[in-house]
């Protein structure tokens, strides 16, 4: 009998803490399957945020630093610039990199700052409660919409793709989602392409990630799939929104990784 | 060899010859100078140098290059500095080491782009949220920042904490002669715990949050032990002289080279007043003064705030002898002859009490 599905060695068996349903569990699994299968795991260097995601030094076997919130990618330059041989990459959700931190991502990204930036969307402030992030729905209903978000009062869902591939120092950005397995297996793909960037030397990637959370979203874990699909991707929609400098066409990368 | 040189480029010079190799800063006056010599001098030095977009992405670069084992430094004045607190806050948590140069200006809000003192309680009060200490070192002149900045980078990496070089806009640009012929370059230390990637070692992690409250407190009794072995080993002063003083003029910094100007005319008439000049701003020098008070009545507090400073005086003393202050807030620096003025006055009038004060 063959072995078709395996937790990646550099998973610690640890449960998480994540709540049920949520796709922090899937993105973190898809992340140590990556640098396992890339052989980055003495070379790889996590900077966890301030979030749903902070404590990814319990699940990952590699080397984890915690950042200030919304401070990553300013951590990951900091690291980056003194040891550009490793492959340094930020974990931040949609508060961290969209609101508190929009200023150190994008200048980052600006900078052409050779680093990989793993951005979780998904649309609510997770940790502490349900609160509205900057990538909530308009209408939808947090604790701090209870009416649903009003455009007038709260503005519009930031558009993290968009606005960073207008800047010239982005070379890899790509929007995935993981509330099915074929989207799961494509954001893996993403994953993947942009540490194949960086290994590369070509500058900011980033993957932004749709990802389900169910508890906050007061939505079964099914329903909570569905609503990606149904209500996100209208306003999110998938996609590689950036892939400059690279040699030849991107999808050989992935074939010779894979 | 003697070279004329501003206080803000000497400081950049220093550090680059102290070993620091990432400089990341934003501009802000009265300490551009610094930044700019960093731009030029750092790159052809082999170092990195990084404009950020503001000062909360400065420090957070400083935190990022000293988890990944550099020497690395960042400057600012007032309004930065309030920004800079966060990472400050954090660096220390994480028992990373830092060199944080605040070339103090007039407050509070935008204040004044002058040379003040107003920064003091933020400086030595930990500044940022949380319970703890940085090492508060305050140079006084030009020369002396190349005594003063390997210090700095010697206890940051001793001690894994933020240094804080707490100058002023004065120091900052005035220019004075200085060699550098005395810098001796910090010795590198072992830094096991430097984040390189899991190679040849089990993964690490460098992190603040500890959700179990009982450990947290463990984690900062380990800090408090830290902050009073630093307290015993690093308290650094000058004294001018105080042998036969009836008055000891208390200032730091700028302040100090202001006092001295006006002791010099009170030595002149006959006046005993001597200086003591704290080089650690935190540790404060109460021991010092605590030796100081057995044989001295009265001491004069001379800072550019509203006195702020003064309360470390007061708190070293413990009721013990007299305490004069005299202080300009907002960016003013008083001349020398004006202080002199001021000291004569409460040195006559300490005298007409007589030595009651003295123990």
């Amino acid at each position: 009998m063959s072995t078709v599905f395996q937790r990646p060695k550099l998973l610690k068996d640890v449960d998480f803490h994540y709540c049920p349903g949520c796709g922090h569990g899937i993105i973190n699994r898809l992340l140590m399957e990556v640098i396992e299968e890339m052989g980055l795991q003495e070379d790889a260097i996590c900077v966890a945020p301030a979030g749903c995601g902070m404590l990814l030094y319990n699940y990952f076997e590699i080397d984890v630093i915690e950042s200030a919130h919304g401070r990553g990618a300013a951590v990951a330059t900091g690291i980056k610039r003194v040891r550009p041989q490793n492959a340094v990459f930020s974990y931040q959700g949609d508060g961290d990199l969209a609101a508190i931190g929009t200023a150190e991502g994008l200048h980052a990204a600006n900078r052409g700052e050779n680093i990989t930036v793993i951005f979780v969307n998904n649309g609510v402030y997770g940790m502490t409660g349900g609160q509205m992030a900057p990538t909530t729905l308009l209408d939808q209903v947090t604790t701090t919409t209870p009416t649903g978000r009003d455009a007038d009062l709260a503005g519009h869902p930031v558009r993290i793709c968009e606005v960073f591939s207008e800047l010239d120092g982005t070379a890899y950005l790509e929007r995935v989602a993981v509330n099915k397995p074929a989207a799961v297996v494509k954001a893996k793909k993403a994953i993947r392409k942009a540490f194949r960037c960086q290994l590369d030397g070509r500058g900011f990637s980033l993957v932004e990630i749709l990802s389900p959370c169910p508890v906050n979203w007061k939505m079964g874990t099914v329903e909570a799939c569905r609503w990606i699909d149904d209500a996100m991707l209208v306003y999110f929609p998938l996609g590689v929104f950036k892939d400059a400098g690279a040699a030849g066409a991107p999808a050989a990368d992935e074939e010779v990784e894979a | 060899m003697k070279q004329l040189m501003s206080g803000n480029v000497a400081l950049g010079e220093a550090a680059v010859l102290s070993g620091c190799t990432h400089y990341f800063g934003y501009p802000i006056t009265p300490q551009n100078e610094i930044t700019e010599y960093m731009a030029r001098r750092l790159p052809a030095a082999g170092g990195v140098f990084i404009q950020s977009e503001s000062e909360i992405a400065a420090i957070n670069m400083v935190l990022g290059a000293a988890a990944a084992g550099a020497r690395a430094m960042t400057s600012s004045s007032g309004p930065g500095m309030s920004l800079k607190q966060e990472g400050i806050s954090y660096l220390v948590a994480d028992e990373l080491p830092g060199v944080i140069v605040n070339v103090v200006r007039g407050g509070p809000g935008m204040g004044s782009i002058a040379g003040a003192q107003s920064d003091y309680f933020q400086a030595t009060r930990g500044g940022g949220h949380g319970d703890y200490r940085t090492v508060v070192l305050a140079p006084a002149s030009v020369q002396e920042l190349t005594e003063i900045v390997p210090l700095a980078f010697e206890l940051a990496d001793r001690y894994r904490n933020p240094v804080i070089i707490l100058a002023d806009g004065i120091l900052g640009q005035m220019m004075e002669p200085v060699d550098f012929d005395g810098l001796v370059r910090p010795a590198d230390v072992d830094k096991p715990w430097v984040l390189t990637g899991a190679r040849g070692r089990p993964p690490q992690s460098i992190y603040s949050l500890i959700f179990d409250t009982k450990l947290q407190e463990e984690k900062n009794w380990k800090l408090q032990r830290k902050f009073r072995l630093i307290e015993q080993n690093e308290v650094r002063y000058e004294t001018h002289l105080v042998d036969d003083a009836d008055m000891v003029v208390v200032a730091y910094g700028i302040g100090a080279r202001i006092a001295k100007g006006a002791i010099k005319r009170l030595r002149d008439e006959g006046k005993k007043v001597g200086l003591l000049r704290p080089i650690t701003l935190w540790p404060f020098p109460a021991p010092a003064l605590q030796e100081l008070v057995k044989a001295t009545s009265d001491f004069f507090v001379f800072e550019m705030s509203a006195g702020q400073m003064v309360e470390d005086v007061r708190l070293a003393l413990e009721g013990r002898g007299r305490i004069h202050f005299y202080g300009r807030p907002g960016g003013v620096a008083p001349m020398p002859v004006e202080l002199y003025r001021i000291i004569a006055r409460h040195y006559a009038q300490a005298q007409a009490a007589g030595g009651r004060g003295r123990r």
